[in-house]
């Protein structure tokens, strides 16, 4: 046996004319199961189901209330402290204060990379201060906050927007410095302001980098609030989710406390299922920036 | 290196080629300057590096014409795309002055539009058309206008069909007929193309190079050109400025053969592969005795 084959003694050909394949045959349509499991939104809440059932299961073993009440009596107090208004309102009053401090967080963050993404001295001092006051836990400032702003709303704004500024600028700005240098250059040669260069070119290409800010400072923010809400508890009479957890923990409603933990974690799900998967599918997925999940 | 040692290269019949090395022959003829687009003058372009200076160019002088397809030739770290970013005004020289129609560069303009050879220059948040419009903002046309044109361009390099496509639904060489639209449509003096179809496979490239050469007949814009490839500078140009590398300088600045037969063209090709290739040598040998 040659390693090297003798090509002469091999037939060559060139096709008399390309049959191309008729449409059907390249495009195959999907099986019907096969569709049902491409949807996302099925297959999650498939799992969900699961899960909620082993929890139900393992509730009726454990067959106390006190320490882990069944998901049907949670569901159900979670209904009947909706349909009496209780729950509604006290969600209402966090979501408010969520939406102002978290809107403001963002602004400063904003502000903040814009300064750092121009001048020199914006640079230093975001890193700095990134570097200073990300790890700092915001619910530890709340003391000080009580003392500055009161007990209320103020101290709660407070808290939050410290902890929503830092996540999204440190994100934001890590998107702004990856940005390659001939998307730069194409758009430096666009005659543009300094902030329309940042509007219009380097926003809209760290968009991957800015969504999962706003992602993780939104999760910082409602973790925040909720906290500072389970401090608050024992003084404030109009609080939040937090406050109602805290008050109906005193009173040994298990099934309340988990509804109130329930709805935290629809409402989390909610926002980062509607709204951030939809601004993600409008423009960063629309762009080929990210791959769709 | 000893200016004897050109004479040794065979070369076709008129083109003089100026020795480099020593200061005095930097002296060039003054040409007409009512011609002269773009003129660099004893262009040097350093880069600081974390410990130390290093030298991209060094004193470099050429003249692009009025309608020029300007090339500058050599292989990598010869400093051309330095100097082609130097004209585009992102690198400022350290020593030396380029000016355009007289007055010297200062920063990015979209007089001078420039094309990458990455495919990721196009915004990917716009679509081919809004692409095309966005650097029009530099210029006082109404938006109809501005369509208008951006249409026509877009048709121009072939692209009609995929005037709403995203960027990242192209293929490569669509991307780069993409950009070289953007940059046209707005009527920069220059174009300032950076190896624009480097990336693209034989084929593409080809085919883009044969358009690109249409789109000047038909347009007469000038174009400033970056290659490394020798075969590319001869299919594109009309003038090459050949680079030594390290740092770059002039090695000779040659008219293409405008309407030569295959071997003269081949001749050409030949005689400035043997120039590049004995400024290589030559740095070896210098390499070797350090």
């Amino acid at each position: 046996m040659t390693l090297v084959s003798d090509n002469s003694k091999r037939h060559q050909y060139i096709a008399a004319n390309v049959v191309k394949p008729t449409s059907a045959r390249i495009v195959v349509p999907r099986s019907a199961w096969s569709k049902i499991f491409n949807n996302a939104l099925i297959r999650r809440t498939v799992l969900m189901l699961i899960i909620g059932l082993i929890w139900e299961g393992y509730a009726i073993i454990v067959a106390n209330d006190l320490v882990l009440p069944k998901l049907s009596s949670v569901l159900a107090a979670m209904w009947h402290s909706s349909i009496n208004g209780v729950l509604i309102i006290r969600t209402w009053h966090s979501l408010q204060t969520l939406v102002v401090g978290y809107a403001i967080g963002i602004g400063i963050g904003h502000v903040i990379t814009t300064l750092a993404i121009t001048t020199r001295v914006g640079s230093d001092l975001l890193v700095m201060l990134t570097a200073m006051f990300n790890p700092l836990p915001a619910i530890a400032l709340l003391p000080l906050a009580m003392l500055w702003f009161g007990i209320g709303q103020g101290s709660i704004l407070f808290v939050l927007v410290h902890s929503a500024i830092w996540p999204f600028a440190l994100n934001t700005h890590a998107g702004y410095l990856a940005v390659s240098d001939t998307l730069r250059m194409a758009g430096r040669n666009c005659a543009l302001t300094p902030f329309n260069f940042v509007a219009q070119i380097l926003m809209p290409a760290a968009m991957p980098s800015i969504i999962s800010g706003l992602k993780i400072s939104w999760a910082f923010g409602w973790r925040t609030l909720i906290a500072a809400e389970l401090v608050f508890g024992a003084t404030s009479s109009g609080g939040g989710i937090g406050w109602f957890i805290f008050e109906r923990r005193n009173d040994l409603k298990l099934p309340d406390v988990f509804a109130g933990l329930l709805l935290i974690v629809i409402i989390g799900v909610l926002v980062e299922g509607v709204v951030f998967r939809l601004l993600e599918y409008r423009t960063v997925q629309r762009w080929g920036m990210m791959r769709s999940v | 290196m000893k200016a004897s040692t050109i004479v040794g290269v065979a070369k076709p019949m008129g083109i003089v080629a100026r020795n480099t090395v020593t200061e005095t022959t930097l002296e060039r003829p003054r040409q007409n300057s009512s011609e002269v687009l773009v003129r660099a003058e004893n262009v040097t372009l350093q880069y600081a590096a974390r410990a130390s200076v290093v030298t991209a160019t060094w004193r470099v002088n050429f003249d692009v014409h009025y309608g020029d397809r300007y090339i500058l030739l050599g292989q990598s770290g010869c400093g051309k795309s330095s100097l082609l970013k130097a004209i585009g005004g992102f690198i400022r020289p350290s020593e030396g002055c380029i000016s355009i129609r007289g007055a010297p560069i200062n920063g990015p303009s979209p007089e001078r539009m420039m094309v990458f050879q990455e495919f990721d220059q196009l915004f990917p948040w716009k679509t081919v058309l809004e692409n095309v419009i966005f650097p029009m903002r530099a210029r006082s046309w109404t938006r109809k206008d501005r369509i208008e044109r951006a249409r026509s361009f877009i048709d121009k390099v072939g692209l009609t069909k995929f005037a709403n496509a995203y960027p990242h639904t192209l293929s490569g060489g669509m991307k780069q007929r993409a950009a070289i639209a953007r940059a046209m449509a707005i009527e920069p003096d220059i174009l300032l193309m950076d190896e624009p179809v480097a990336a693209l496979d034989a084929l593409t490239r080809a085919r883009l190079q044969d358009e690109l050469l249409r789109l000047w007949e038909e347009l007469r814009f000038t174009m400033l050109f970056v290659t490394h490839s020798i075969d590319e500078a001869v299919r594109v140009g009309s003038r090459i400025l050949v680079l030594s590398p390290h740092p770059g300088q002039v090695r000779a600045e040659l008219n293409c053969p405008a309407s030569g037969g295959q071997s003269e063209v081949k001749d050409f090709e030949q005689w400035i592969t043997s120039m590049l290739h004995e400024t290589n040598s030559e740095q070896v040998a210098e390499g070797n005795a350090v």
